[in-house]
């Protein structure tokens, strides 16, 4: 049933006692053309793009927990595409050019909000820095207003401007903002179910059957399942994945949290970062500050964070924002993220034969959702990287020619 | 957070300490004769476990002396801490 407003009005006089279910629970088939492994939104959106832009049949996707209970829950929902390098940027910028149609392409709101985005400057290392990167955005198309100090105490008016991180300036991105992440998951469920996509929850990858080179299917909590072609999507798991193929990936799993304040009038009406002391803090639609903490820097599945990492991100939040002090934590929590050395993703072929890959999103995979979800569907349908795709190959970690945006962007993602 | 027990120090909280990565990944022998893949396994791919962790750290803000940990990286158990140059040990809860 679609959503729309003639459809509210209809159900209304039903008490909407009889809407569908977004999507349903099928059992897992024997047999399948392509099975997409990780059920978030990246995974949800390839086998929505594998169904709606190529016309494939016959795809599953395997989620071991619940539909968007992973990091497409966990993270801080923020969007941007103002990346340094250009394959970045045309990879991050095809996203915010899918983000922009989203919610009318899924008929589901993903409360997409363009609400701008600034990336604080404090010192003059920063000005270049943000200065050099906003070039680089008007070079690749990507729009990028570089601020001053009044421009940005004008913008957002009770930020502490001269305290001990004084605001020098800022790189603002005005197509940047948030979208609501459990939206993006549910509506690519539903649209994929409705192109006959098969969902599988609760049903945990085990094992991953291989012959003379070539996959061939899969072993799970629910039985073994036949399949032509595989495409691994996990966020937080992919060496894990990646062993049971027998082959390792340049990938680290480390713990990074976020925390959501009580829920007060609106106060922020856009997205601040700063890279330089590491907050990241915006008020999402309900009213409370999502605050984005730092990464571990040890390897952990444990999905929690460290205590200090809180502390090392709430002092200069506090610091920024004094208003923001009296605000009480309410929740806490932490999600695995995949991080490669150079802070960009992989996308592509593996050592195995129809076996793909697209993951090492790190702390900032959120934002690429459709985008990394459309340029993967092609690659596996296809069977060739797509052309966006091409420089986040595994291979680069052999060849050198890394997409360093870990050095281009320093921590925050 | 945890507490680590530095060979030489003892038990100190973890924020005096930073991890380095995976220990045991002997650099190749003959670097002339290794080729890009080699180099690339090197440098970048790591085991990257959910279960034993063997890995660097350093008491940065203590002794400033490198050691090995192994850690369960689901529990974040330490099972034992080692000096540099000891070899990997073999069959504690692997």
């Amino acid at each position: 049933m679609k959503y729309s407003l003639l459809n509210l009005v209809r159900n209304a006089f039903s008490y909407h006692e009889n809407w569908q279910e977004a999507w349903t629970n099928p059992e897992l088939k024997k047999e399948y053309d392509i099975i997409i492994v990780g059920g978030g939104g990246h995974g949800l959106g390839t086998a929505y793009y594998l169904a709606k832009q190529f016309g494939l049949k016959n795809i599953a996707v395997l989620e071991k927990g619940w539909i968007g209970g992973g990091n497409t829950g966990r993270n801080t929902t923020i969007i941007r595409s103002n990346y340094l390098w250009d394959e970045s940027a045309a990879l991050y910028n095809h996203a915010v050019n899918l983000w922009e149609g989203l919610s009318s392409e899924l008929n589901y709101n993903v409360m997409f909000s363009q609400r701008g985005l600034f990336h604080l400057a404090h010192t003059v290392h920063d000005m270049q820095e943000i200065t050099r990167r906003g070039y680089s955005n008007h070079l690749n198309g990507i729009d990028a207003e570089i601020l001053n100090k009044e421009d940005v105490l004008k913008k957002i008016p009770f930020i502490n401007g001269d305290g001990r991180y004084p605001i020098m300036g800022a790189l603002l991105q005005r197509r940047g903002g948030t979208a609501r992440h459990d939206a993006v998951a549910w509506g690519y469920a539903r649209a994929a179910e409705n192109l006959g996509v098969d969902i599988i929850q609760n049903c945990e990858v085990t094992g991953i059957n291989i012959t003379k080179g070539i996959v061939t299917g899969l072993e799970t909590t629910r039985g073994s399942v036949k399949a032509k072609k595989v495409g691994l999507v996990p966020a937080g798991h992919s060496s894990v994945l990646a062993n049971m193929a027998g082959f390792q990936l340049p990938i680290n799993s480390v713990p990074l949290q976020a925390l959501v304040s009580e829920p007060i009038k609106p106060v922020l009406d856009c997205v601040i970062m700063s890279n330089a002391v590491h907050v990241y803090v915006s008020q999402s639609d309900k009213g409370e500050l999502v605050v984005g903490a730092g990464s571990d820097a040890y390897n952990s599945y444990s999905q929690r964070g460290s205590f200090d990492m809180i502390e090392h991100i709430m002092g200069p939040l506090v610091e920024l924002f004094p208003i923001f002090s009296r605000l009480k934590m309410l929740r806490q929590w932490g999600g695995i993220v995949d991080v490669t050395p150079d802070r960009s993703p992989i996308i592509g072929k593996t050592p195995i034969e129809n076996l793909f890959i697209n993951c090492g999103w790190g702390t900032g995979g959120f934002k690429a959702t459709p985008g990394s979800a459309h340029v993967f569907a092609e690659t596996v349908a296809t069977g060739e990287p797509s052309k966006i795709a091409v420089p986040f190959s595994i291979d680069r970690h052999y060849s050198g020619a890394l997409v360093d945006e870990a050095a281009a962007a320093a921590v925050a993602h | 957070m945890f507490v680590i027990k530095c060979p030489y120090c003892g038990e100190r909280d973890q924020t005096e300490f930073s991890c380095h990565g995976e220990s045991h990944i002997a650099r190749p022998e003959n670097p002339n004769e290794v080729g890009d893949v080699e180099w690339g396994k090197y440098l970048f791919f790591r085991s990257n476990p959910k279960g034993m962790h063997y890995e660097r750290w350093t008491h940065d803000h203590g002794c400033r002396r490198w050691f090995n940990v192994q850690r369960h990286t689901v529990t974040d158990k330490i099972m034992q801490t080692y000096k540099m140059g000891q070899p990997k040990p073999k069959g504690i809860n692997d």
